[in-house]
């Protein structure tokens, strides 16, 4: 047992961490919103000569060859800095997702430019009817030739407009919700047939709705062999949930921090407000979702890789209903304990508080991970 | 970073079973398993067996024979203990008064005192509440006066737990009421044998067994020997004493015990034709708790390493007093609503096995599980309130937050 960082991951969380700090001041972050890109190309290149980029991919494609652990101290350093820029979409999930099928030439390529910070990939798997159900696929991929033809509607893809590849999923055979028939594919986004539609989301990201409509792509570009990428799409996105808790967990301790000093700095009668029970006793509850959730993000990285598929989700969906629930309480009560000043743009707690807001619906809420949890096989096992 | 315990400590994790497969008495066990309250022999029982195999003083370092072991190994042993149903350990001897008489009482109370805890000759009790001072224990006002070589003491104590089995009593008491409330307070040993020494029980909600009691003291004589450390010093021990007992306070080798009986009743009951726990909303309440547990079980050891790196700890030792109590008292509540209408036939016998064999006692109707399903939800509201009151866990966690 060992809850202690090894020094190279403490020298990566003091890169980050500087970097961050110097690079996106709230200012700049602020700017970065207001102009409505969601994100700055320099910025992101910056990212990439730290590494950030190269992190996920392996050693032996220009890549640092990293894991969990040590996303997990890459989120936990970006998070309270609130960067736009496509890390999670790109550098963890798409990377992870891409690097199950690095012995293919087109993926090594990919990966390559990837950890140099050339190209952009986003998974694009969700889609209007699936909620936050991995299974359920409805868009079709139908073989013409040496070609597939891409039919559907993929939701809310973060990050889409900026990335130069669309890892899209979609179903050869069977039907929604089959575990079999799921097909992956690299989809460069000027692809005819493939439209967007982009929007703002709160966090002040920009993601977007894509229909694919007759959208031919050669079948060179579908990443493993013939109807067999839901597992490989799960591990990616069992990797983005637990990068997402570390995100939070960083986010939370920052809300706090800002919260107590916020509690001991303004004087209503006549006494700073942090002297009164009922706020010291909400904070006191903020940490306890904090450390809950800490210890629970913590797990998820550990078990986020695990061959023990179950075993694996069980703990995947235990710590996301941790966290997603923490992240409300603390997000809301940080606002609340703020007063009217929590409500104002001004303010990096109301921009905390929107990107936990964010993190709370992302890849299943706690109502969804609850029931997965319930209902799992392992539940039945544990008594 | 890494979750699993060592190759060392699981073999002292499989060391550990095998002594609990062993040595415990199925009778204990059963008891334990069902929910039931434990008599003084039973306790006593369980103690010596650990001592005849030198896990007497599981918290005591090697030179009081104890077993020298971290605060990890300590972990393991006791929630192994607890989820194979083992008495738990009667703290006030191995782990209150004994860290405190190591650290401040004199070789001769250590030579007298100490051996007969770890082989359960002697049972203690504490003696700290009054009737004026709970959370505010520093506000207390049973005097001790120095006559001599005694000091006379007269007072109240109350919330005493299992006093009646004990033989001796560490006590706060005020020999200095001119001082500032803390200053004036000492730690004394008292024997409940003295003359002028009355325990009363307190009748508690569940109707169980007797477990808390009112002590009254009308002038104890208590040799001055008894007194441990300084005169008027009492306050600095009793927080030490306070900060000393962390490994177990989260409860959760219990607690999984708990809520795996939680989970085989809900299982075998029948709602609607079909079983509780594939009722979605009976489902969901379980299984957030059962998460809540697991997050608290990481939790606890992340609290652990600190320990054993000899780093102070944050707020987290309140954090598993807040929660671990939470938690418990959930699946004890849960476990009641899941009896149904076969919740609220009061049976405080149940708590005692065998009960059922007393002609005198009530119908034995419904599942077995709800006999004492209730008495235990009852009982375990103290979880919050004792051992400083969670409202008062919470001031400590602002503090320590910076407010």
């Amino acid at each position: 047992m060992e809850f202690e960082f090894s020094e190279e991951q403490r020298q990566l969380r003091e890169a980050v961490e500087a970097f961050a700090t110097k690079e996106y001041s709230f200012e700049r972050l602020r700017a970065i919103k207001q102009s409505g890109a969601g994100w700055d190309p320099a910025v992101w290149r910056g990212l990439a000569e730290l590494g950030v980029t190269a992190l996920n991919v392996p050693a032996s494609l220009g890549g640092l060859g990293y894991g969990p652990t040590e996303t997990l101290v890459l989120m936990d350093a970006s998070g309270p800095s609130l960067l736009l820029e496509p890390i999670l979409t790109s550098a963890v999930i798409a990377t992870a997702l891409i690097r199950q099928f690095e012995a293919e030439a087109p993926a090594a390529e990919l990966l390559r430019a990837m950890a140099a910070g050339d190209r952009i990939a986003a998974l694009a798997h969700f889609e209007p009817r699936s909620r936050f159900d991995v299974r359920w696929v409805e868009s079709r991929a139908t073989s013409a030739g040496r070609e597939f033809v891409l039919e559907g509607h993929k939701a809310v893809v973060a990050h889409a407009g900026i990335a130069d590849v669309l890892l899209v999923s979609a179903r050869s055979a069977g039907d929604a919700g089959d575990a079999r028939g799921l097909e992956l594919f690299a989809v460069p986004r000027e692809t005819r047939g493939v439209t967007l539609t982009e929007y703002l989301t709160i966090d002040g990201q920009r993601a977007a709705d894509i229909q694919l409509h007759g959208a031919r792509v050669p079948a060179s570009s579908r990443l493993g062999g013939e109807g067999a990428a839901l597992a490989a799409i799960e591990a990616a996105l069992d990797l983005g949930l637990a990068a997402l808790c570390a995100e939070a967990v960083s986010i939370m301790q920052a809300l706090i921090r800002a919260t107590v000093e916020y509690l001991n700095t303004r004087q209503q009668f006549g006494q700073p407000i942090g002297r009164f029970q009922a706020l010291q006793h909400r904070v006191a509850e903020m940490t306890v979702h904090l450390e809950q959730s800490r210890s629970m993000s913590i797990l998820a990285a550990m078990r986020c890789t695990s061959t023990d598929l179950p075993e694996r989700r069980r703990a995947l969906s235990a710590a996301k209903v941790v966290v997603a629930e923490a992240a409300r309480f603390v997000g809301q009560q940080a606002v609340q304990l703020h007063g009217g000043m929590g409500m104002t743009d001004e303010l990096k707690v109301s921009h905390w508080f929107k990107r936990l807001t964010a993190i709370e619906i992302l890849f299943g809420d706690s109502d969804f991970h609850l029931h997965r949890f319930a209902t799992s096989a392992a539940a039945e096992n544990s008594i | 970073m890494n979750l699993e315990f060592t190759a060392e400590e699981r073999t002292f994790r499989d060391e550990v079973r095998a002594f609990l497969r062993e040595r415990l008495p199925a009778t204990v066990r059963d008891k334990v398993l069902e929910g039931r309250d434990l008599n003084r022999e039973d306790y006593l029982a369980w103690q010596r067996r650990l001592h005849e195999r030198g896990w007497g003083g599981v918290n005591w370092p090697k030179q009081f024979g104890g077993t020298g072991w971290n605060a990890v190994q300590q972990y393991i042993f006791e929630e192994e203990s607890a989820e194979a149903g083992a008495p738990r350990l009667i703290p006030f001897g191995l782990k209150m008064v004994a860290p405190v008489l190591m650290a401040f009482g004199t070789p001769e109370q250590q030579r007298r005192f100490l051996p007969p805890i770890l082989s359960s000759e002697s049972w203690w009790c504490q003696g700290y509440s009054e009737p004026g001072a709970g959370s505010d224990l520093a506000s207390l006002r049973t005097r001790a006066v120095r006559d001599g070589e005694y000091f006379v003491v007269n007072g109240q104590k109350t919330w005493n737990t299992l006093g009646h089995f004990a033989d001796w009593m560490f006590c706060l008491v005020r020999t200095d009421p001119e001082a500032k409330q803390q200053s004036g307070i000492s730690f004394l040993l008292i024997d409940m044998k003295s003359p002028g020494v009355s325990v009363r029980p307190i009748a508690l909600l569940d109707g169980g067994s007797r477990e808390v009691n009112d002590i009254f003291l009308d002038n104890v004589r208590v040799p001055v020997a008894n007194l441990v450390g300084e005169e008027n010093r009492g306050w600095t021990y009793a927080k030490f004493l306070l900060g000393h007992e962390r490994s177990s306070i989260a409860a959760v080798g219990s607690a999984k015990r708990e809520l795996v009986r939680l989970k085989r009743a809900a299982r075998d009951e029948r709602s609607g034709g079909r079983s509780l726990l594939d009722d979605p909303l009976f489902a969901a309440r379980v299984a957030r708790i059962e998460i809540d547990l697991m997050a608290l079980e990481i939790t606890n050891l992340r609290v652990l390493s600190t320990e054993n790196a000899a780093r102070a700890p944050g707020p987290e030792a309140s954090i598993l007093k807040i929660k671990g109590s939470e938690i418990q008292q959930a699946i004890s509540e849960l476990l009641m609503h899941a009896a149904g209408p076969y919740a609220l036939p009061l049976r405080g016998e149940a708590m005692e096995a065998g009960w059922q064999d007393d002609p005198g006692s009530s119908p034995t109707v419904g599942p077995p599980f709800a006999a004492t399903a209730t008495c235990a939800y009852l009982n375990q509201r103290k979880l919050s309130i004792f051992g400083g009151t969670n409202e008062i866990q919470k001031n400590i966690v602002a503090k320590m937050m910076g407010l």
